[in-house]
């Protein structure tokens, strides 16, 4: 008999809690449940994430006139709601997609959350969003990018950041401006390492040039833990593309930087795809040989008094670090999500499946360099993008899109001629 | 052109597979002993380079002495506190104990200098030599040069002196060269001090060419194994060729089958080499 009470008083329990929870969070507030990796390999991410995500319900919970046309941030909760607050459960996967997968269920279930966010490592939100799926709940996918999130005829999913086809579409249409201006790009030329990550972004942007009918001149994978890369370089040579494309890591980035130095070869423009080329080491090791180099982020602090520039100082008055792209990419799903519950009007999922359905924020309405947040029938954000910086000096500073620059573009590149 | 400059680079990185390797079939010659530790051998040269180099200042000469002389004596410590002891085991503990030391070496250099890729500041070797249009990069050039200088040497210090006579003597009957009144513990300790000593030295000139982390050893190791392999095990000359070859072979195919092709062809070629001659080029057979 005794085994059998103990069960009894939780279920009496739970129950309990669930009444209470129900009678004081019908009206004003609404459950997002929120799946990040909190403890393990990736943890770091998941904390910064975590800590953005604060500061976003902060924002729209409370009153923040001075943050411009950011949605909901003049108001205190959701007016549509008779000002309701967001509230926040926050639960850690560490990493693995079952245990993601598990959580997503018990917030479903027995948290009952109204709608669900995550989950960083790809893996996990592939599973989570699946559950999400199954009970009918709104997933909304932060930052993971593996393509095959969605694309699998969801119709609870939605991503706000931008994929690997995104950030190719943004690198052409940089090249067709560039063009515009005077620039010569007759041909690319695209450098891959040979797992998952680069093959995939390669293929990504292969794929756009044949669109946009820029010749590809070269595409060269290698392996990235190669311990030399003079072949490629002298390819890439007698190849004499007008700008190379660098998807790699982070030892053979730099071995690449320092081989082309060697071998004296400077294409007119180097372009890294993130990764390698923003690891902590990259700069210190080759900023006197890449000068000009280009790379990717989505996010900019941008100038002081300007909305971003506002939201860093909020992060980083939390964390003591400013905000990082990873984080700064959830954020902004995390708005799009809010303005979407706000305009539901409602906690139904539905309701709030059908207002997602029909987000269109523009421009200026985000914190991050997105063209805006539109979500096609997969779910996907169509106008993910991202903006471009250059390493100029010890730095990297934001160079394109114009409208949002912070110095001018340099180009060609002046690698080591300084 | 093109090729000729390929040509000169594979050749230039054969000559650092070379001065990486010769570390390992010195102690190879002179023990019938594999030291597994040997790729964290020359990733402690590297660090050593880098902490002189922050810390004290100073061009290569300077670091490169010191990389050295410091995994000299790291080799005689080693020697005489763990392979002293191993050797009268059997042949399976001999190689997991350097197998064990490679780890400790590898996780303790992660606990100590984290995982983040490193490279040396600009030396004043950062140059590139341009003859009628072939370029040689100035620290892969006189890394080759020094690989070369450094088999030479160690070859006639083992064939000419009385030292490598002692050496090679204990390595050939332990019990006959202590009845001519050789100390053979000395002996195998200055044998392991020579081999991390040049170990130290490849260190120290491939960290001015390449950025490295503490698992720099593993990508290395494989190579170094696979030239000491071809080149002979125990012969230092075979090593020299043995990595001339294998860099040439990989430049040569990633210029003309694409870079992912290269291993693939290098060993390849190793496996019918072996088959052929299982000795290695220049081993005893």
């Amino acid at each position: 008999m005794k085994r059998f009470r103990l069960p009894a008083a939780v279920v009496v329990a739970t129950a309990l809690v669930l009444y209470a929870s129900g009678l004081s969070g019908a009206a004003e507030t609404v459950k997002i449940g929120i799946i990040w990796p909190l403890t393990g390999n990736a943890a770091a991410a998941g904390q910064a994430s975590k800590a953005a995500a604060e500061v976003a319900a902060d924002i729209i919970n409370n009153a923040h006139p001075e943050l411009g046309d950011l949605p909901l941030a003049k108001t205190a909760g959701l007016p549509n709601m008779g000002g309701a607050k967001l509230e926040l459960v926050f639960d850690d996967h560490q990493g693995n997609p079952s245990l993601a997968q598990q959580l997503a269920t018990r917030l479903i279930t027995q948290d009952k959350v109204n709608v669900l966010m995550g989950a960083y490592q790809s893996s996990c939100s592939f599973t989570a969003t699946a559950v999400a799926e199954r009970y009918g709940v709104p997933f909304m996918v932060g930052e993971s990018a593996a393509g095959n999130i969605t694309g699998r005829g969801f119709k609870w999913v939605f991503r706000g950041t931008p994929i690997a086809s995104d950030y190719a579409r943004t690198y052409m249409r940089f090249f067709s401006e560039m063009k515009k201006q005077g620039k010569k790009i007759d041909s690319i030329a695209v450098v891959n390492e040979n797992t998952d990550y680069g093959t995939s972004v390669a293929d990504a942007i292969v794929d756009e040039a044949k669109k946009g009918s820029i010749p590809v001149a070269a595409r060269i994978p290698y392996s990235a833990s190669s311990t030399d890369v003079s072949a490629q370089v002298l390819q890439l040579k007698e190849k004499n593309p007008d700008v190379v494309i660098f998807i790699s890591y982070t030892a053979d980035s730099i071995l690449y930087m320092k081989t082309m130095k060697n071998l004296d070869y400077k294409p007119p423009m180097v372009i890294g795809d993130d990764t390698g080329f923003s690891d902590p080491s990259f700069i210190p090791a080759v900023a006197d040989v890449a000068q000009g180099a280009m790379n990717r982020s989505a996010w900019a602090i941008g100038k002081p008094g300007s909305t971003t520039y506002k939201i860093n100082e909020m992060y980083k008055a939390k964390t003591g670090r400013d905000l990082d792209d990873t984080s700064a990419r959830n954020m902004q799903s995390f708005f799009a999500l809010a303005d979407a519950i706000n305009r539901a009007g409602s906690t139904d999922p539905e309701k709030i499946r059908e207002a997602l359905a029909q987000t269109d924020l523009k421009p200026e309405q985000l914190m991050m360099g997105y063209q805006g947040v539109k979500f096609d029938n997969t779910g996907q954000n169509i106008l993910a993008a991202t903006y471009l910086i250059q390493l100029q000096d010890k730095k990297y500073e934001l160079v394109w899109p114009e409208s949002a620059a912070i110095t001018k573009l340099e180009w060609p590149m002046a690698g080591w001629k300084k | 052109m093109l090729l000729i400059q390929v040509i000169v680079g594979g050749l230039l990185l054969g000559a650092i597979y070379a001065l990486f390797s010769s570390g390992l079939t010195l102690i190879w010659g002179m023990m019938n002993f594999i030291n597994f530790a040997h790729g964290e051998f020359v990733m402690l040269g590297m660090y050593v380079s880098l902490l002189v180099v922050v810390w004290l200042g100073g061009g290569p000469a300077a670091f490169g002495f010191t990389a050295a002389f410091a995994l000299f004596v790291l080799g005689v410590v080693v020697y005489l506190s763990l392979i002293r002891f191993v050797l009268r085991g059997p042949m399976l503990s001999q190689i997991l104990s350097t197998f064990g030391l490679a780890l400790l070496l590898r996780y303790t250099a992660f606990w100590i200098f984290s995982a983040n890729f490193v490279s040396l500041p600009q030396t004043s070797l950062s140059g590139t030599i341009n003859i009628a249009g072939v370029l040689m990069p100035v620290p892969q050039l006189v890394a080759g040069v020094i690989a070369v200088m450094l088999t030479f040497g160690l070859h006639l210090l083992l064939t000419k002196t009385t030292v490598g006579s002692q050496l090679l003597a204990v390595s050939e009957d332990r019990g006959a060269a202590m009845l001519m009144g050789i100390k053979p513990d000395r002996m195998q300790a200055l044998a392991w001090g020579l081999s991390a000593g040049a170990a130290g030295i490849a260190g120290a000139l491939m960290a001015i060419a390449y950025p490295w982390s503490p698992s720099v050893g593993e990508t290395f190791g494989l190579t170094a194994f696979v030239v000491v392999a071809l080149g002979g095990f125990g012969s230092v000359p075979g090593a020299l060729f043995a990595g001339l070859i294998i860099g040439l072979i990989q430049g040569l195919s990633a210029f003309w089958f694409g870079p992912i092709y290269k291993d693939i062809v290098v060993y390849a070629l190793f496996v019918a080499l072996l088959w052929l001659r299982p000795q290695g080029l220049m081993g005893k057979a």
